[in-house]
């Protein structure tokens, strides 16, 4: 098999056992990406010099009889909204072309401590806003299954480098489902942890009570591997929460006898494609057979997720977006002779339609006169949303929904912004809720990957992924390889 | 779920540029028109919201129950000048440049 | 002429003496190079967090219980929008619907009349940056350079109600709002250098109006005496304005110290409004009893407590224990000396005449007087044991200020102890009265004064050094 077609625990196995080396396997990925990159555009910034550097000291290690970590020497993608120190990370932005962080995110730090391999910065909708990786200032990512499409987003060029084999693994931010659904869309496996559970320290801020970093990977168990590379209370992040984080290699377990699936109706409604409910039915029956006990539940406020996501989200980002004004980093416009208009003039230019869009809406929901009607409102909505979850916990273990009501689709669609908001619908309100969520792969429509999504209590993800593991045991979908087919 | 038209104009085109002011942004005039319409479907969406009773919910800003978090009164070195500055669009004397701040 | 009525309220703003800024570890020192004490957080860099100082909390705490305030458990910060370039997140962290403490009061005493000020409110926030403009205001500056090493340094704001009602009112709340966070040690209140600031919310209305008239809010006082002849100005313009029929505009004004004037900052200011929203990156603070007693158990002697000491411990008079009182160094100072003193009031005395008199000229506090306590409550002894006439301990002190020494040696060195030596005076009496046949004769005569020049002729031949109550009393008796 091809070097860059292992999952990171084969790829740890190998080294181990003096196969390859770790130089090999970054070179081969390399190779990889330079064949495949003009077609998929994954990535914005590539850093081979370092990582050969870096698997170079790993493969020195394992030459001398060191114990290496589970992911050392092990190449993966880092999102570009991740802060990595000398290392360009630009949230596929114009305003952040050029910028260069002088300090690590704490999931890098504990990443470099464990000697990974960081192969370059994937390619992301700006700032994270959107679902499609084509808001991207360096333009859009394509889909690994059918380059016509996109990979979907915000974290696309994260989903796709893996499923093109252009990293073993990725890290993504999810804030509103930006792990999950690229995931889905490129037959991954992608994991946003509970709120808290991972430092959010270094990573760029869109809507600071929503965002979370998590693994995408090619299975279960590389997504276990990264998440307990990166888990755990940091002093730098006050939400950080402080409680013991459990290997979670230890929930891979094939068993799910007396688990209880709830499936909550709003999920399954008109708004779901068939095709994606076709493979939802599947996947029941085969839980089903494998001993899990099927719950109906109900989620009554899902509908008012998305409208409530798009005050929350916005208002956050709006000031978060505030500190790009042109003085001290970032993109500032020439023409301006002063202050306040070298701010707007920058902004203006350095932001894209989404972004500013963004900010506006979230300005308006929190400016005087409007805060209740919206933000406060929202707030109160989002209270009633985790209510309905917590309810539906009481009578299930996990909860199993489409990671997407749809496939995903063309690149250049020209749908309004609010139809595109709407197909959040599935993953937003586990954001708002701050609980763990993951996707999988369960099937496949018209050669294009659906992903499932299995959602669980508050720092449950142990349960999560034992269900994912159990049921990724018992399928064959996270073997089937992307072909790089379509026109492009 | 599909979107519906921008029958109602909860924002006009001059709302919009004050938005944007505050924002410190402007929206292009080639923009206008369309931003505004799209802004108005989205907030015309936001109309659902009505048909919920929120009186006595409390608000949810932070989604776990954790508070008291605090970092002892102990100084660490900062980052060095030569960093602080290195992404700085114009430097003068060890400072961020800016133009004039009164317009 | 329609007589007025002004209403002052003022708002603090006091930076917190923690070692480091309120969410990040830089150090909070003063007068460094440019941005040498940053940070990804403190600078805004994407991506960076702010973690609370918790000795933020605890500074707050205290400077709330001193002022009286009723304490609010649940705290929670909130995110302040607006942009400037000293900014760093183009938000400020603050408190907004949720401060800290609420319903506190300083009483103040203004010509003997006691009167009780109310505060409204005490949030936490954090400081901005710095602009040093190319000229030599903003306004003739064509661009500005930006330091963040004082952008999140933690600051109080303390906001009083509109409870004053002359410019004399306002100076003794910030005076006595200015030593107990002194006392406290929450804040080392250093005007000049921006540690204490004050902003003056001003308006004038008709006596007997039951409204208050529009205010205007004057920034940039950065000293007692601006804020006293801000106010007075800006009540004169504001009559102004009104005799002539016109309306006080509510808006900023700014104190010109050079021109002694208010000016308007209306510039092109845009309507503010702050988008206040809870600081998702900050989690609520819980206070708790065990807590909050804690710091009031710990809490120091507040000047009005040491004021009262004062009378009733060492006898000294209201005003002077006043005065004493409102800097904490120069009670500590008279404490200090106290403690070793004979004569309090003594001590008292030389504080509020001598020494202040000293450091005023020399434009320092008491905390830089090189004069040690002891060194102090010894020269006063020497006068109580009759070592040193007054004007011999004048002398002495003007020595000490040279080269602090104790007192007893110095007048040993210099020669300078009071002769009280009956004889040794006795023979300078009997010279004098010899020498001055024609004053003799004069107090004979009944002119009592004539004796004054007597003794004067002595304390000249003795070189000030005779005990003049000595010198008096053989006089007396040669003379009978």
């Amino acid at each position: 098999m091809e070097l860059y077609r292992l999952t990171a625990h084969e790829a740890h196995d190998k080294l181990v056992k003096k196969e390859i080396s770790s130089v090999e396997l970054t070179e081969a990925l390399y190779k990889r990406i330079e064949e495949t990159e003009p077609k998929v555009k994954a990535y914005v910034t590539l850093d081979k010099e370092n990582a050969l550097a870096q698997a170079a000291a790993v493969d020195a290690a394992i030459a001398a009889g060191k114990e290496i970590a589970p992911l050392a020497g092990v190449p993966g993608a880092i999102k570009d909204n991740i802060s990595t120190k000398g290392l360009r990370t630009t949230c596929s932005s114009k305003m952040l072309a050029n910028m260069v962080p002088i300090y690590d995110a704490h999931v890098i730090k504990k990443l470099r401590q464990a000697e990974t391999i960081f192969l370059g910065k994937t390619n992301m909708d700006e700032f994270a806003m959107g679902s499609t990786t084509e808001t991207s200032f360096f333009g859009p990512t394509h889909n690994p299954w059918n380059l016509e499409l996109i990979p979907g987003g915000s974290s696309g060029g994260s989903a796709a480098a893996v499923a093109a084999g252009e990293a073993l693994w990725s890290l993504g931010s999810d804030t509103g489902g930006s792990i999950r659904q690229p995931a889905s869309f490129n037959g991954c496996v992608g994991i946003k942890p509970t709120y808290g559970r991972v430092s959010r320290y270094g990573c760029v801020a869109f809507a600071s009570s929503l965002d979370q970093i998590g693994p995408i990977t090619r299975d279960v168990t590389d997504a276990a591997l990264v998440l307990n590379c990166i888990s755990g209370k940091d002093a730098m992040d006050a939400t950080s929460l402080d409680v013991p984080v459990p290997d979670f290699t230890k929930a891979l377990v094939a068993d799910v006898k007396g688990l209880r699936i709830g499936l909550p109706a709003e999920f399954y409604g008109e708004g779901t494609a068939r095709v994606v409910k076709d493979e939802l039915d599947k996947a029941v029956e085969i839980y089903k057979k494998l001993g899990a006990e099927i719950v109906p539940v109900s989620l009554p406020h899902t509908k008012y997720a998305v409208i409530t996501y798009y005050i929350i989200a916005p208002a956050e980002a709006s000031a978060n977006l505030a500190r790009f004004d042109g003085v001290r980093y970032g993109y500032r416009s020439q023409q301006a002779t002063s202050a306040p208009e070298m701010t707007t003039q920058s902004r203006t230019e350095g932001f894209g339609l989404e972004v500013r869009r963004r900010i506006m809406l979230g300005t308006y929901v929190l400016s005087s006169g409007y805060y209740d009607a919206y933000y406060k409102k929202a707030m109160q909505v989002r209270t009633l949303i985790c209510q309905d979850y917590a309810e539906a916990f009481k009578k299930c273990d996990v909860l199993l929904t489409p990671t997407s009501p749809v496939p995903a689709y063309k690149i250049d669609s020209q749908m309004d912004p609010l139809s595109i908001y709407m197909l959040d619908v599935t993953t937003i309100p586990v954001n708002m809720a701050g609980l763990p969520g993951i996707s999988l792969p369960c099937g496949f429509a018209d050669g294009l990957p659906i992903g499932m999504q299995l959602i669980g209590r508050a720092l449950d993800e142990a349960t999560v992924l034992r269900a994912a593991y159990t049921f990724e045991q018992a399928t064959e979908f996270h073997k089937v390889y992307a072909k790089l087919g379509g026109k492009d | 779920m599909t979107a519906t038209a921008a029958n109602n104009l909860k924002v006009s085109q001059d709302d919009v540029e004050h938005i944007a002011q505050l924002s410190r942004l402007t929206v292009p005039a080639s923009e206008r028109e369309k931003f505004t319409e799209q802004f108005n479907q989205i907030l015309n969406y936001a109309d659902i919201l009505e048909h919920i009773d929120t009186a006595g919910i409390q608000p949810t800003a932070h989604v776990l129950p954790v508070s008291n978090v605090f970092r002892e009164d102990i100084v660490k070195p900062g980052s060095a000048l030569e960093e602080v500055l290195a992404n700085a669009p114009a430097v003068h004397n060890d400072g961020f440049k800016v133009p004039r701040v009164i317009e | 002429m329609t007589r007025y009525i002004t209403v002052i309220g003022l708002e603090v703003h006091a930076e917190l003496k923690t070692k480091t800024k309120a969410f990040c570890s830089c150090s909070t020192a003063f007068g460094s190079r440019p941005n040498t004490h940053v940070c990804p957080v403190c600078t805004g860099m994407p991506g960076a967090l702010p973690v609370l100082n918790k000795q933020v909390v605890e500074f707050a705490l205290r400077a709330a219980l001193a002022l009286n305030c009723r304490i609010n458990k649940f705290n929670k910060f909130d995110r302040k929008n607006y942009f400037y370039p000293d900014l760093a997140k183009g938000y400020q962290i603050s408190q907004f619907d949720q401060p800290i403490c609420e319903h506190g009061y300083i009483d103040i005493n203004v010509e003997g009349e006691e009167k009780r000020i109310g505060i409204t409110r005490i949030h936490m926030e954090e400081d901005a940056g710095k602009l040093v403009h190319s000229g030599a205001t903003i306004s003739t500056s064509d661009f500005s350079a930006v330091d963040y090493n004082r952008a999140g340094v933690p600051l109080i704001e303390i906001v009083s109600e509109p409870d004053m009602r002359s410019a004399e009112e306002a100076r003794a709340y910030m005076e006595s709002l200015k030593a107990i966070l002194e006392y406290t040690d929450v804040c080392d209140c250093k005007m000049q250098e921006g540690s204490l600031r004050c902003d003056a919310n001003i308006s004038i209305m008709p006596v007997g109006a039951k409204e208050f008239g529009t205010r205007a809010e004057i920034k940039n006082l950065n000293s007692f005496r601006a804020l006293v002849r801000a106010i007075e100005y800006e009540v004169e313009r504001q009559k102004e304005i009104l005799e002539d029929g016109g309306h006080v505009v509510q808006e900023t004004r700014t104190w010109d110290d050079v021109n002694g004037v208010t000016l308007s900052m209306r510039s092109k200011e845009e309507a503010h409004d702050y988008r206040y929203f809870p600081e998702p990156d900050l989690v609520p603070i819980q206070l708790d009893d065990a807590w909050i007693e804690r710091v009031r158990s710990e809490l120091p002697e507040l000047p009005g407590a040491r004021q009262a000491r004062l009378v009733k411990s060492f006898g000294l008079p209201e005003y002077d224990a006043g005065q004493i009182v409102s800097s904490k160094a120069m009670a500590d100072y008279f404490d200090a000396a106290a403690a070793t003193a004979k004569d309090a009031k003594g001590v008292a005395n030389w504080l509020l005449g001598d020494v202040s008199a000293f450091l005023n000229s020399e434009n320092i506090g008491i905390e830089d007087f090189k004069v040690a306590p002891a060194h102090l409550a010894e020269l006063v002894n020497l006068i109580k044991d009759g070592v040193l006439s007054s004007k011999l301990a004048k002398k002495v002190f003007g020595e000490l200020l040279k080269e602090d020494a104790s007192p007893k040696a110095l007048v040993e060195k210099l020669g300078l102890q009071q002769v009280s030596d009956e004889g040794a005076i006795a023979a300078l009496v009997d010279e004098a009265i010899a020498a001055n046949p024609q004053s003799v004769a004069d107090y004979k005569a009944g002119k009592d004064k004539a004796i004054g020049f007597l003794v004067g002729q002595i304390m000249k031949k003795s070189r000030g050094k005779a005990n003049p109550g000595l010198v008096q009393k053989l006089l007396k008796e040669r003379l009978q």
